[in-house]
């Protein structure tokens, strides 16, 4: 358990999920992401299908969703097409009492990502994470 | 004629044995317009839905259904797997264990509109909805006219085929092949090609 620096318990941060068609970019975006946010978030990727090849696997995300979750819920962030339908599929599987608060995020994969993983870093909560994921949108860039 | 757990295995396996017979050609149709993955994705998730059918015989009907949508879901790796695995899953919790021709017609209709709403796609956008709305809605007609299985399911697999038919003209508003623009006219849609497969195996299995 780790704790802050006035010695009292850290609430939990929010993990974040990220899904691609593409095992190697969703890698990728989760180490850029980490970069710019720093150690204490949990990001993991979910990129490809269970063989390695290109599109997205329930089974590889519902996993990913276990272990970013420690106590504080989940933001997931999908690519494009099939990952939005497979994270809506598994966003209906995750009825049971025991399963971790999920939200899936629309918002710019990699914008959002990065968005996202700096405001778990500052222990904000899943809803403001989100938020923060979804403003991405209006960060312009020229 | 009853669709019980026997007719319901049939027809999961009959649907397998069309996509594979046919991966050439849906495979072709999605290189025209979206990835060119769907006919080997769906012929992986159907061998998925039959091996676990195979695996563990349900019980009902409608347990056939939501385990080979689980199937689909969990192996397809497009977007056809969530889409139709859903919407197997939604036919299955909807089934009557009766199994009659209302029984079934219900189910199909929670089907389309478990896809529906998964994928938001409307009449017209170039996608499996505009040959499975009209397939259902032939399926409710010819049951509700003549109490017969068979004929209901060759009036949706015709329905599902014109439904097929009429997506050559439309520009794509779902998907990939939305990003073609009015190049995405002039094909069919892979989705609607295979949603044809479905019906036309429901139509082989409620033959005798």
């Amino acid at each position: 358990m780790s704790s802050s620096a006035n010695g009292g318990p850290t609430p939990p941060s929010v993990g974040i999920v990220l899904i691609s068609h593409s095992a190697a970019l969703a890698r990728a975006a989760a180490e850029m992401a980490a970069a710019l946010a720093g150690p204490e978030v949990t990001i993991r990727p979910a990129g490809g299908t269970d063989d390695g090849s290109m599109g997205t696997s329930i089974d590889l995300i519902g996993t990913a969703v276990r272990e970013a979750d420690s106590g504080g819920g989940v933001l997931v962030l999908m690519d494009m097409g099939s990952s939005v339908l497979t994270a809506k599929t598994l966003l209906e599987d995750l009825d049971d009492d025991d399963a971790p608060a999920v939200r899936l995020a629309d918002a710019p994969f990699l914008e959002g990502a990065v968005a996202a993983a700096v405001l778990a870093s500052t222990g904000a909560d899943l809803q403001t994470v989100a938020e923060s994921a979804e403003q991405a949108w209006s960060m312009r860039k020229l | 004629m009853i669709f019980d757990t026997q007719r319901a295995i049939a027809w999961i396996n009959r649907i397998a044995e069309l996509v594979r017979a046919d991966v050439e050609r849906l495979t072709t149709l999605d290189t025209a317009i979206g990835d060119g993955d769907h006919g080997a994705n769906l012929d992986r998730g159907m061998t998925a839905a039959v091996d676990a059918l195979a695996e563990k015989e349900p019980e009902t009907p409608g347990k056939v259904l939501i385990t080979a949508g689980r199937g689909l879901v969990s192996k397809t790796g497009g977007a056809s797997g969530p889409l139709y695995g859903s919407g197997f899953r939604a036919a299955g919790k909807a089934m009557r264990d009766e199994g009659d021709v209302v029984a079934l017609s219900d189910a199909l209709e929670a089907m389309l509109r478990a896809i529906e709403e998964l994928g938001g796609a409307h009449h017209e956008d170039k996608t499996m909805v505009d040959a499975f709305a009209p397939a259902v809605a032939a399926f409710q007609q010819a049951a509700g006219a003549t109490a017969d299985m068979h004929t209901a399911a060759v009036a949706a697999a015709e329905a599902a085929e014109a439904g097929l038919a009429a997506t050559v003209p439309l520009q794509a508003r779902k998907g990939r092949a939305s990003y073609l623009g009015p190049r995405s006219v002039g094909h069919e849609d892979p989705g609607a090609a295979s949603t044809v497969l479905i019906f036309r195996a429901l139509a082989d299995v409620t033959a005798e």
